[in-house]
């Protein structure tokens, strides 16, 4: 489901959204997109689309928000002083339970997607792109993406051959240098940068990571210019944001929006003593009544220690408590837990009992220390930034419901509804087979 | 061959000297093999600090080529019998012993070849290491078939006791290491495991704890 | 020139060879894994810092030239 909104730009004209995904709520094929956005504009040599993109000021839309042109930049240099031709990846993983913007992007405006992917291969001076997409997510993406391919080729508009990868439905399968160790033929877990990927990844050629949504932007910018991308969202973060928003009635929507939108807009009207999750699960926590004077950009997310990240907004019902649903997904984090590092396959286990503990009654006084500290411990000394987003997550829930912790200690709960919310996966990895 | 001289003299000597740096040669490579897979199952040494292990291992391995140079350099200089030089290195250089000698310089050639990667190891990636390094494990027999082929002295006596035990500690080391090996955790099954045991530890506290 | 430790936390076993050599910038968390101070190695602990990486077993402790 996506809602159009309209959304104010910096000269205060209103501009209709939504940009990327069709107003008419249908999957564009080839000839529906080529009649509403034309022809790809290919800039006929390497590097040229990059000015635009800077003048724009696109980031990533994948969760990092990292300024799309520098990676080009970066990829670009990489190709001529080692003399690698790269490659380029459109990560449609979206391995983050929650969220649901990139499977809805691929399956409404697939050849958006594309676009961008040829764009941005050419910018990169690339010969070879992959779309890589979860394999559990939607069961027809994989036929919708093959024939938009054809469909593609058969009017001629395809100048780098592009191949479908699957993501095996892991929650670190989206990660950067998990996505490559996968295509490269090994398991989707990470692996330990330096050097990045950008310098050395896929076969050793540098490869250039981005999420689908960011190379539907781009590919939009492209035809209308950094102006037009400017003309919504804020001075510093412009640009609008495919956003997933699960309120209390849970049906999630993914909907597209001008970043700096106040969240009150966007959630509605909110619970006094509520709380909202802000970025997914390796977002933040926020109680409701310092939400409801945020608006979605870093600038303003960023004073109460949040993050845009991948769009990812969700309203906690009054009827359930923030650290059973807080305890349930560490528990699902920590079994996804590639194994790898010590600190993270020690920590997260250890994190998730405790939590457990707290969200039961009368936990042990040690338990919520035992948590600081090893939230502490485990940030940062990953291969990966699992381990950080995890610790992050939960501090945060320490804070924002740190008057529930205290009830949890006398007996009480002011959950009335023992009804799991937060969607998470049933199931664990359990062999190698599991990850490839 | 031996028998044949009556007297000693410097020839003797240096044969003598040749011989018994061989052996001490042996043992040295037989604690690297040793202390070599202790240093892979992360063992320690008891009573000495983790940092002995490897220390040892390296300095042993470079103690051991020292002798093994002394060993050969004295074969060579000895006139008795017509060896040259190249044949330390080059498998069947030597007309003396043409095969006994052609094991020792294959196995003398690839411990330089592991203790070279191992000196550049910061300029060599880990693979090309790694698998220089995996050599070692068929360094060592061809060494010891070295020992008790190009001299019968090894299987007598208490010299056979040391070929013998050398030979019983490698096996019996490495046969531990693959056990060991095999008795791992998957990477894949680590995280299910340590959840089980935590969840396990935390209920047993919930239950001593509950009045 | 200055140099930092960097440990690649995936070959990092918690062997604990490095902290005992170079207890000044490394020390061991509750489950036996190294903890870097990722500071520029002072000229003083240079050779302790050589130590240390050499003396791991996995490989995992480097040196980063920044």
């Amino acid at each position: 489901m996506t809602t159009a909104t309209r959304g104010t730009s910096a000269e205060g004209t209103a501009t209709d959204l939504p940009r990327l995904l069709p107003a008419s709520q249908q999957p564009q094929d080839w000839p529906a997109h080529h009649a509403r956005h034309g022809p790809i504009p290919y800039r006929g040599a390497p590097g040229r689309l990059i000015p635009d993109l800077r003048d724009a000021g696109l980031t990533g839309r994948g969760g990092a928000a990292f300024p799309v042109h520098r990676k080009l930049a970066a990829v670009l240099d990489a190709a001529t002083s080692r003399r690698k031709t790269p490659v380029v990846i459109a990560n449609g993983a979206e391995s983050e339970p929650a969220s649901d913007k990139d499977a809805t992007l691929l399956w409404l405006a697939p050849h958006l997607v594309l676009d961008g992917l040829q764009l941005a291969a050419e910018a990169a001076g690339a010969d070879q792109a992959i779309l890589y997409t979860h394999a559990e997510r939607r069961e027809d993406v994989g036929k919708r993406l093959r024939q938009a391919l054809m469909q593609r080729r058969a009017a001629g508009v395809e100048r780098v051959p592009v191949e479908l990868a699957e993501a095996p439905p892991r929650f670190l399968s989206g990660q950067e240098t998990a996505v490559i160790n996968h295509i490269g033929g090994g398991h989707a877990i990470p692996t330990f940068m330096p050097p990045r990927v950008t310098e050395r990844g896929l076969e050793g050629a540098p490869t250039l990571v981005q999420n689908v949504e960011t190379l539907a932007h781009l590919a939009l910018i492209a035809r209308r210019g950094p102006r037009w991308f400017r003309q919504v969202g804020t001075a510093a973060e412009p640009g609008s944001t495919l956003c997933t928003i699960r309120r209390a009635d849970r049906t999630p929507r993914v909907t597209e929006v001008p970043l700096g939108m106040p969240l009150r807009d966007l959630l509605g009207p909110l619970p006094q003593d509520g709380a909202v999750l802000i970025g997914g699960y390796h977002g933040s926590w926020v109680p409701a009544g310092q939400a409801v004077r945020l608006t979605l950009d870093n600038q303003s997310l960023g004073t109460a220690g949040a993050r845009v990240g991948a769009g990812i907004v969700i309203t906690l019902p009054p009827a359930s408590c923030g650290l059973a649903e807080t305890a349930r997904t560490v528990r699902y984090l920590a079994l996804e837990s590639a194994g790898q590092c010590g600190p993270c396959l020690n920590g997260l286990p250890r994190i998730a009992a405790a939590l457990v503990e707290l969200a039961g009654a009368r936990p042990r006084r040690q338990a919520r220390a035992d948590v600081e500290r090893w939230a502490g411990l485990v940030t940062g000394r990953g291969a990966c930034h699992h381990p950080d987003g995890t610790a992050r997550f939960v501090r945060s829930a320490l804070i924002t419901f740190a008057a529930e912790l205290d009830r949890h200690e006398r007996g009480r709960c002011s959950g009335t509804s023992r009804q799991p919310f937060l969607p998470v996966p049933r199931g664990q990895a359990r062999t190698e087979e599991d990850w490839t | 061959m031996l028998a044949n001289v009556s007297r000693i003299d410097s020839t003797t000597a240096l044969w003598y000297a040749s011989r018994a740096t061989g052996v001490v040669a042996l043992l040295l490579l037989t604690a690297v093999m040793l202390l070599g897979v202790l240093v892979t199952r992360q063992g320690r040494l008891p009573g000495l600090p983790r940092f002995a292990v490897t220390g040892l291992h390296r300095n042993l391995s470079l103690l051991a080529v020292a002798f093994v140079a002394v060993h050969v350099l004295t074969a060579v200089v000895d006139g008795y019998v017509d060896i040259p030089l190249t044949a330390a290195i080059i498998p069947l250089a030597s007309p003396y012993e043409r095969l006994e000698l052609g094991l020792g310089a294959v196995s003398l050639d690839i411990t330089i070849a592991v203790i070279v990667t191992s000196l550049l190891r910061r300029h060599l990636s880990r693979r090309v290491w790694r698998g220089v390094h995996l050599l070692a494990y068929a360094s060592w027999p061809v060494a010891w078939l070295h020992s008790i082929t190009a001299s019968s002295d090894m299987l007598h006596s208490w010299m056979l006791a040391v070929s013998v035990g050398c030979a019983l500690a490698v096996v019996v080391a490495v046969s531990w290491r693959l056990a060991a090996a095999a008795r791992d955790v998957p990477r894949a099954e680590r995280v299910g495991l340590l959840m089980s045991a935590v969840h396990e530890a935390t209920r047993g506290r919930e239950r001593t704890t509950r009045r | 020139m200055s140099e930092r430790l960097v440990v690649n936390p995936i070959d990092c076993a918690g062997h604990g060879a490095c902290a005992e050599l170079l207890p000044e910038m490394i020390t061991l968390d509750e489950w036996g894994y190294p903890i870097i101070d990722g500071r520029p190695i002072p000229p003083a602990l240079d050779k302790d810092a050589r130590a240390a990486v050499s003396a791991c077993p996995t490989l995992a402790l480097r040196l980063l030239r920044s």
